[in-house]
């Protein structure tokens, strides 16, 4: 990787002016709906000083994302109404317009967004998109623009970025197109990154790895940050500064080390405490008090050497590689590995919705791999699973009560009174008023439609629930509630579950056993303590590593031991 | 990608097969015998039977069909009464009626069709992607408002009605443009474009509306993307931002529809061929079911059939072409 040269000595006017680099006064922002105006963000006031980083928490719809899309003027044209004042590198924001506001947008400030598949145009290589974007700025020829984009890939840390320049986004990894996303940021050398949620849709080690990148950017080209997560972890270690939001208000403010070490703020608690800890045993999950009568139970559901290919003969990607387990009565086993690491593969095999390729999936001491439609029918019941995105594994056209009755009328011998009073039970159990029957998805928050996904699955009374990313949708207060209603149903039901997810912190919580999954295998299983304590496997020490802590001390000295161990050796066990 | 291709030709040929058997049994079964129609109202019923004889239609049907299968692959010979007349690969038959070979028939008149069908398309294509792409720009606004209208009133109206209207006002009332008539490309190319120059529009004008309102709404949705707002956030210019990034991704599905349009084109111009008196392959349909010349009805339908399933396959391949994530297979 080289250091950036700059291209010229040149920089916008604003540039010499005094004061901070961004001035946020009183800002108000409102948005058409229904007639009248919504307000986002309602009377928010923060400066950042050039070469300073500001994090700005929040939980969705608090108006982060919306107070940082302010700060380029994205605002104008769409509608929303604005007062108050923004200036950013001396340009006022909301006023600013023709070319004062493009040399604001890339040229002083650049913004890395959240989603790298969709935040770049499908159908132009990389290169020539950063390429565009500093011609946009920059009189200079295509093919000057183009070595630079080449310039600032490799300093992303691209390998080979000259070929990788001319590769579309699909070919790249999450990872990679967050990376190149970055570049572009880079592209003109702004005096301000805005960073709305860069590593939301990654792998932990590859969110540490971008969030080491941020770090050492900003240390290189003296750029101040602003950093909008809904995370706390992803903030402890990259800012100086913490922000946090409710309701497009600043409800907390202050150094990270006295926000998130002694947080003045009721609800910057609850934030906090909402946070499932990877490096804490279990403390408010029910699992704890009930774990010393689990793993004795009976064996429910055993896999042997179970495999799963997928792809035409000449193509075949093996998704799960000779997986062995079992998940006991009673007990929750969590399944925790990266993006395309086979759990999702492994889970759908274990409720048999996806037939193995090979080996054994033994339900009560009877293999069900390959048996027919027919012939499962009667196990379906007891076999359920609770899919990741509530919003798309629930028919937008259907009322959520119906939702939850279809697996009882799929059921057969119920008539529609006693489904009706199931329902409304169900509903209770999950905790949404009963009259929500006839309520659509479309009119429930994210945490709510997870719960009727829950009651969905409840429906049949199962024995066994594989939940599939069932909490990585939602905030972290929401998140918890979650959890925390799956411990107390499995508790009241004497329910297995199997709980498959990327985010070690939660499986920790929820989990009695864990199996770590790696490229389609089991790297290592045991019980919670022992694998999260005293990890074996290498993968595993890597993986809990990478998982950012709340602590910004701690946080540093992550960074550096991370930082240690790619010089010793590239970085052994990641991507 | 060859994997694809072989695939995707063995199944064109599948649908090919199945169309042609569909289409003989259709005329098979319908009423009118194609012999007293040849030999005309004054033969006697040993003429007839004669002529019967001659077409090889007294053969059982499921003859008849293997022989027009082996007239496509190998060609073949048939008895005039005085000889025999030798019809060389590919053979679609000889017309009951005239005695002509089917395949030269359509190969004549291959040109009409081609040059009204490509000639529309590129002006549909124009005024269509145009349109489209304004009154995406104009949403809201009274002037996407009157090409909405003019869009929905262009597509409602039938060719005919088109077609005669303009006839009526260039060609008989102001006297601009001559009758519309076929005069070959390689001949006179002045004539050619003057004399096609009314079909061509009364066509387009009812094409285009269908692309207007697609390219539209796809540039719509394009415009929502959020790669367009990561330009937008990184001041490109709103032009750029419209011509480079929201029309590229608005023209996959136009690219694909008009492929496919082409295709159906060369069978169901024959409203336009009719009115505007050109020789194409709709008019020798037409007439062809009229007087119940099997041959030639066949032959037809095989010809537009190949070039409709012709047209689905290069939709496909140009689909994956201008969208790179898309994987054939």
């Amino acid at each position: 990787m080289t250091s950036v040269p700059r291209m010229d000595g040149s920089r916008s006017d604003g540039s010499r002016s005094d004061g901070p680099l961004v001035d946020v006064r009183d800002l108000v922002v409102e948005f058409p709906a229904d007639g009248g105006f919504v307000r986002a963000v309602d009377g928010l006031d923060f400066t950042l000083e050039a070469g300073q980083a500001l994090g700005i928490v929040g939980e969705s719809g608090s108006g982060k994302s919306t107070a940082a899309l302010a700060l380029l003027g994205m605002h104008q044209g769409t509608g929303a109404r604005l007062t108050g004042s923004i200036r950013v590198a001396g340009v006022d924001a909301v006023t600013a317009e023709g070319a004062e506001l493009r040399r604001l947008r890339g040229e002083s400030a650049a913004i890395v967004f959240q989603d790298p598949l969709s935040a770049l145009d499908p159908y132009y290589p990389v290169g020539g998109q950063i390429a565009e974007v500093f011609r946009a700025h920059r009189d200079v020829s295509r093919r000057a623009a183009r070595a630079r984009a080449v310039e600032v890939l490799d300093r992303v840390g691209i390998p080979d970025a000259a070929r990788r320049a001319r590769s579309r986004p699909h070919e790249f990894s999450g990872g990679m197109r967050q990376r190149v996303l970055i570049a572009m940021a880079l592209a003109c050398e702004p005096r301000l990154l805005i960073a709305d949620e860069p590593t939301t849709a990654l792998d932990v080690t590859v969110q540490a790895q971008i969030l080491d990148l941020l770090h050492d950017l900003r240390a290189e080209t003296g750029a101040g940050l602003i950093l909008v997560t809904h995370d706390l972890g992803v903030v402890a270690g990259s800012v100086d500064q913490v922000l946090v939001m409710k309701d497009g208000r600043a409800v907390e403010r202050g150094p990270v080390s006295g926000v998130l070490g002694a947080p003045r703020e009721p609800y910057t608690r609850a934030l906090l405490s909402a946070v499932p800890r990877v490096d804490a045993p279990a403390s408010a999950s029910a699992s704890a008090s009930a774990s010393d009568d689990r793993g004795d139970g009976e064996v429910l559901l055993e896999t042997v050497d179970l495999r799963r290919e997928f792809g035409s003969r000449s193509a075949t990607v093996t998704a799960v590689d000779g997986v062995s387990l079992a998940v006991r009565e009673g007990e929750t086993l969590g399944i925790v590995g990266e993006s395309g690491s086979g759990k999702t593969t492994l889970g759908r095999m274990l409720v048999r919705l996806l037939e193995p390729s090979g080996g054994q999936v033994r339900y009560r001491g009877q293999d069900i791999g390959a048996l027919g439609e027919k012939a499962l029918r009667p196990l379906r019941r007891e076999l359920q699973m609770v899919f990741q995105d509530p919003v798309s594994s629930l028919n937008p056209r259907r009322t959520v009560g119906e939702s939850i009755a279809d697996p009882l009328r799929a059921a057969g011998g119920w008539d529609d009174r006693r489904i009706r009073t199931r329902v409304g039970e169900l509903l209770e159990r999950v905790g949404i008023d009963a009259d929500w029957y006839h309520r659509y998805p479309h009119e429930l928050s994210g945490g709510q439609r997870q719960r009727v996904g829950i009651a969905r699955a409840l429906a049949p009374a199962p024995r066994l629930v594989v939940c599939d990313e069932p909490v990585s949708a939602l905030d972290v207060t929401t998140q918890a509630q979650v959890v925390a209603l799956l411990a107390e149903l499995q508790r009241d039901l004497g329910l297995s579950l199997v709980f498959v997810a990327h985010d070690l912190a939660v499986v920790r919580q929820v989990s009695d056993r864990v199996a770590v999954m790696r490229a389609g295998r089991i790297v290592e299983q045991g019980s919670t303590e022992a694998v999260y304590d005293s990890p074996q496997h290498p993968y595993t020490k890597g993986l809990l590593a990478a998982v950012p802590v709340l602590d910004p001390l701690e946080s540093a000295t992550r960074r550096d031991a991370r930082r240690a161990l790619a010089a010793a050796g590239r970085r052994p066990h990641m991507q | 990608m060859r994997e694809y291709l072989i695939r995707r030709i063995l199944g064109m040929g599948g649908v090919l097969l199945a169309l042609s058997l569909i289409v003989y049994a259709v005329f098979y079964l319908a009423p009118g015998d194609p012999a007293q129609l040849a030999c005309g109202l004054k033969c006697s019923p040993a003429q007839v039977h004669q002529v019967r004889a001659q077409l090889g239609i007294d053969d059982p049907v499921h003859l008849q069909y293997a022989h027009f299968l082996q007239g496509i692959v190998t060609g073949r010979d048939f008895s005039t009464g005085t000889g025999v007349l030798h019809c060389p690969a590919p053979c679609l038959g000889v017309s009951y009626r005239t005695g002509e070979q089917v395949t030269g028939m359509i190969v004549d008149r291959l040109p009409v069709t081609a040059s009204l069908a490509l000639g529309a398309m590129a002006l549909w294509l124009t005024l269509g992607v145009g349109t489209g792409v304004l009154s995406a720009l104009r949403r809201g606004r009274w002037s996407e408002r009157l090409l909405t209208v003019l869009t929905l009133a262009g597509n409602s109206v039938p060719v005919f009605v088109i077609a005669l209207l303009l006839l009526m006002l260039f060609c008989a009332q102001l006297q601009w443009l001559p009758f519309p008539s076929y005069v070959g490309l390689g001949e006179d190319p002045q004539q050619w474009f003057w004399g096609l120059l009314l079909p061509w529009v009364s066509l387009a004008l009812v094409e285009s509306a269908k692309y207007a309102r697609l390219t539209r709404s796809s540039m719509l949705e394009t415009l929502a993307e959020d790669h367009i707002r990561t330009f937008r956030a990184y001041g490109v210019g709103e032009r750029q931002l419209v011509t480079r990034h929201a029309l590229r991704g608005a023209l996959t599905p136009v690219i694909a529809l008009s492929a496919m349009d082409l295709g159906t084109m060369f069978g169901s111009a024959v409203l336009t061929e009719s009115l505007f008196g050109l020789p194409g392959l709709g008019r020798l349909l037409v007439y062809s079911v009229n007087v119940i010349d099997l041959p030639v009805v066949v032959g037809l339908v095989m010809v537009t059939g190949f070039c409709v399933v012709l047209a689905n396959a290069v939709a496909d391949v140009l689909y994956a072409v201008a969208d790179r994530r898309v994987v054939l297979s």
